[in-house]
């Protein structure tokens, strides 16, 4: 039933198919259709009002969609009451009850499937260990940390195995080293229990850190869908380039030359493009050509070239950026060489690059 | 007083002491509380055990209660009527608080407004309109004599009595719940059946053990309200239900007998207090707000008992919603709380708008539907001295109430907010505890004093009962405003250059004007519905309004009532969109 692809693609687990949701004469998802394989770890990722959260509630059921299917393990299970739905939420703001200890919030679940006694104890207590919480089970909810009740919210999620784990926005309420910790703990769960999880967010590194795949959501529907590598090193729009990591965007018209070699025409010069790069856009006209900082060089090799002036240099640890001004009033972003010194403020400079360096999008 | 002292002797030294500390905002009302509150209730404990004549200390007072099988059938009878005010109160309540919390915003306010206008309605018009509904040519009456059917006797019985009380505390058990009810986060329902809990599961283990407190607090405050009633009693029941306010009137004003009066005022008092430390000690918010470091022992086997009623109650609420989803539907189902709740709401409102048709009559009875229509009962109103003289001496005294209120309590919440000294829950109940103590004890005990010092029959010794009584909801809603108050502005405007005044004046006030509106209309609306105080300290001609109308109730029900219930109605009303129409442009 599922559509046949060049590949033998492993078990469909969740298929979402003209998914559409409406809140009057505005659109929050256009028909979507969305395929996860068993086992993946998908990322939605997208701006605020792109429709990641809209789909994730319609998943779960917690919005009702105006069209389209959702099928788990090949069930349509698009008209399902939450509760009977076989999926986990892990909520923003964890949603823990604070009435209930952490144990009790734990067994919640297990519980309302009918499981009592020594069995929800002993997967209470494995629950726990397996978020390293295994001394706490008896505290309220008020008395953690933020990083440790975001622990039992997802041990209360992965404690009854649901089909598929959808986790909304799980680190945005912590502060950037614990995020990072949470990440990788995240990504161990994941390993461990073979779970299949979706995944919101608004934050391109979390993104590309731990996802297999990451949907690019914007304007209510999906921009492109791939791996981290793929969206990082391939964006199919200036959007895509734009979102994720740093990009210098040329916008110009796509050209032949005498020679009948490809060239971008933009308003700060002619930029050769390699047939390969060009290969991307079909015939002529609107393009741009995506190239990242560190496909860029500061006095270096390249057969590209702008000039403009050094207004700014950013130092970031691992390496620096140089922000250079160029004629028309645009910035482009040049990763600084290693070993190289930074450039004092206000020198020309040259920003050089190759012709198959970049990505060139319609 | 010395709460004051000690704090500012802490920080050492002459003028760190008399430094312009916070808590001292708190001192004239502190020290009015101790004057005009405390003093007058333990004076008159005081008197319960003290011998008329000698002086000597006696327990005579309270063994005539005990004994005296007429005195202790009231006391009972007072419980159970309170009790079960309560109870009802409740079980109608909760399903319309719950389905006022979860309407959006906009509406909610809207409908809040129906609970409000008959929150602060004065209880003699609601009393009133309800003689007028109950009563024998009433509405009730007059529909099913139409219909040629029997007339049950629905006046001066049991059950009266019920539907006035429920009635009058209906709208305060549900005002108590909202907040509590609206502070629950509607995700954690969410989560929960995410979680796999069916609705009925999600409701009662989640939702319900949440609003707990906001039950407990609603409780709390209709029993305690209850036993104090006298107005409903005295006009919807019979002698089975007269209740010990009605006693304590009567030792009073017939007997003269201070001491009796005093000694059922204890039993009143202490019913009081004991059920409020009951519910601090049950439902304290230790094992309800899920604070665990401040459990108990032996509150894990209560929880656990607690937990399996409510997961019964689930699967009864499930097995119910079976039985019934096929007559009702879905649609009826989803409908049943709006349908459920606008029933409630006509109850409440409904009285009050049956008194209008009746100020208009021709006939000289309280006839429904009235037999023709005429001006005359206003013309008897707005022509009558001793009825005009009444209504101005109300708004007189609730005028300079309003403003002696707001500015002590003002104050005191300014100094509680800032405020880190340990004497700080203390004062906060100070403040508070006038809602607590039954009005009719804080009267008798104030009559009692301004009998000694000469305040009997003044403006002033009304505007200072009505001003103790008025204080604790005048102190809340500033409070509230304060409590979200950002001081870090104040902050703000010290480091521009503001000195304390300034700031306070600037800054600090303006924004929290909201409250001090709402606390100033508050206290006014509470002066100008006074009955207890003004019973005793109002004499003569020195009448106010609510005394003038209760008075004429006793005495000969009339349709001028009527005419001045409609006045009565219409200034609160006003009163209450002003101070709504202000709470939300000052936020």
């Amino acid at each position: 039933m599922l559509p046949s692809h060049g590949t033998a693609p492993p078990a469909c687990k969740l298929l979402v198919d003209g998914l559409t949701k409406s809140y009057g004469s505005v659109v929050a998802l256009q028909p979507t259709r969305l395929e996860v394989p068993a086992g993946e770890f998908l990322t939605l990722l997208g701006p605020s009002g792109s429709g990641k959260t809209t789909l994730l509630q319609m998943i779960c059921g917690l919005v009702e969609p105006n069209g389209g299917r959702i099928l788990i393990d090949g069930r349509d299970e698009t008209r399902t009451p939450v509760h009977k739905r076989d999926i986990g939420l892990v909520f923003q703001h964890y949603a823990l009850f604070p009435h209930l200890t952490v144990a009790e919030n734990i067994g919640f679940p297990l519980r309302m499937r009918g499981i009592a006694g020594a069995d929800v104890d002993r997967r209470v207590r494995e629950a726990l260990e397996m978020v390293h919480l295994g001394h706490l089970g008896d505290r309220f909810p008020k008395e953690l940390s933020g990083g440790q009740q975001q622990r039992v919210a997802l041990a209360r999620c992965f404690v009854y195995q649901p089909s598929v784990i959808l986790m909304d926005e799980p680190l945005g309420a912590l502060d950037k080293k614990l995020r990072e910790h949470m990440q990788y703990e995240i990504k161990r769960l994941h390993r461990e229990t073979g779970a299949t999880i979706i995944y919101v967010t608004h934050d391109q590194e979390e993104a590309l850190a731990m996802s297999d795949r990451i949907c690019l959501m914007n304007h209510a529907r999906i921009e492109q869908i791939g791996t981290p590598h793929d969206i990082y090193a391939r964006p199919k729009t200036a959007f895509a380039a734009d979102f994720i990591g740093v990009s210098n965007i040329f916008r110009g018209r796509l050209q032949r030359d005498e020679g009948g070699a490809p060239i971008l025409v933009t308003g700060g010069g002619r930029f050769r493009l390699s047939p390969a790069t060009a290969g991307t856009v079909a015939g002529q006209g609107e393009a741009s050509l995506i190239v990242r900082p560190e496909q860029l060089d500061l006095d270096g090799e390249g057969d590209n070239e702008v000039s403009g002036q050094v207004v700014d240099t950013v130092y970031a640890g691992s390496e620096t950026r140089v922000l250079v001004a160029l004629g028309d009033q645009s910035t482009v972003t040049v990763r600084l060489r290693r070993g190289m010194s930074p450039p004092p403020l206000g020198n020309r400079v040259a920003v050089r690059w190759r012709s198959d360096a970049g990505v060139l999008v319609s | 007083m010395s709460a004051v002292l000690l704090h500012g002797a802490d920080e050492g030294g002459l003028r760190q002491r008399l430094r312009f500390g916070p808590l001292w905002l708190a001192a004239p009302g502190i020290a009015f509380l101790a004057v005009f509150f405390l003093y007058p209730v333990l004076r008159l404990l005081g008197l319960s055990v003290q011998d008329a004549d000698t002086g000597a200390w006696t327990g005579e007072h309270y063994a005539r209660i005990v004994d005296t099988g007429v005195y202790f059938r009231v006391l009972m009878g007072t419980f159970r009527i309170a009790g079960l005010t309560a109870l009802f109160s409740l079980l109608l309540g909760y399903p319309l608080a719950y389905w006022l919390a979860q309407l959006p915003e906009r509406r909610r306010g809207v409908m809040i407004l129906a609970v409000m206008v008959p929150f602060w309605t004065s209880y003699l018009v609601k009393t009133f309109a309800w003689m007028v509904i109950l009563g024998r040519t009433g509405v009730i009456g007059g529909i099913l004599a139409a219909g040629g059917l029997p007339q049950p006797e629905l006046l001066h019985n049991e059950f009266g009595v019920m539907i006035g009380m429920v009635h009058a505390m209906l709208p305060l058990a549900v005002l108590t719940m909202l907040p509590v009810m609206t502070g629950i986060d509607r995700r954690l329902v969410q989560a929960a059946e995410t979680l796999g809990a069916a609705p009925g599961h999600a409701f009662w283990l989640v939702y319900f053990q949440l609003s707990l407190p906001g039950i407990a607090a609603a409780g709390l405050l209709t029993f305690i309200s209850s036993l104090g009633f006298f107005i409903v009693p005295a006009l919807l029941g019979g002698p089975q239900q007269t209740m010990l306010a009605q006693l304590i009137i009567a030792q009073i004003q017939e007997m003269l007998n201070w001491a009796f009066a005093g000694a059922l005022a204890t039993f009143m008092l202490a019913a009081a207090l004991v059920t409020c430390w009951v519910y601090d000690r049950i439902f304290g918010l230790s094992t309800l707000s899920g604070e665990g470091s401040r459990r108990k022992k032996g509150g894990g086997r209560m929880r656990k008992a607690g937990q399996g009623i409510l997961s019964a109650l689930a699967a009864l609420t499930a097995a119910a919603a079976r039985v019934t989803a096929p007559v009702l539907g879905e649609r009826g189902r989803d409908r049943l709380p709006a349908v459920y709740s606008t029933l409630v709401l006509v109850f409440l409102v409904a009285p009050a708008i049956v008194v209008v048709p009746i100020a208009f009559t021709s006939s000289p009875f309280l006839d429904f539907p009235p037999p023709g229509y005429s001006l005359k009962w206003f013309e008897v109103y707005f022509g009558s001295d001793l009825w005009l003289g009444a209504t101005l001496r109300s708004f007189g005294v609730a005028f300079a109430t309003a403003i002696l209120a707001t500015l002590i309590a003002g104050l005191a919440a300014l100094a509680l907010a800032r405020s880190t000294s340990r004497w700080r829950g203390a004062i906060f109940a100070l403040f508070l505890a006038p809602m607590i103590v039954p009005r009719i004890v804080i009267a008798v005990g104030l009559f009692y004093l301004f009998a000694q010092i000469g305040l009997v029959a003044t403006d002033l010794g009304l505007v200072i009962g009505h001003t103790v009584l008025a204080l604790p909801f005048a102190f809340v809603a500033i409070a509230a405003v304060v409590k979200g108050h950002d001081w870090r502005l104040d902050q703000a405007a010290a480091t521009l250059g503001a000195n304390r005044v300034q700031t306070l004046i600037r800054v600090t006030v303006p924004l929290i004007r909201g409250g001090l509106v709402a606390a100033f209309l508050f206290a006014f609306i509470t002066s100008f519905d006074e009955l207890t105080v003004a019973i005793f300290v109002s004499g003569g001609v020195k009448t106010t309004l609510p005394k003038q109308m209760w008075d004429d109730m006793i005495l000969q029900l009339n349709p001028t009532l009527a005419a001045v219930s409609v006045v009565v109605f219409l200034i609160v009303m006003a009163l209450l969109l002003i101070a709504e129409r202000l709470r939300r442009s000052g936020r």
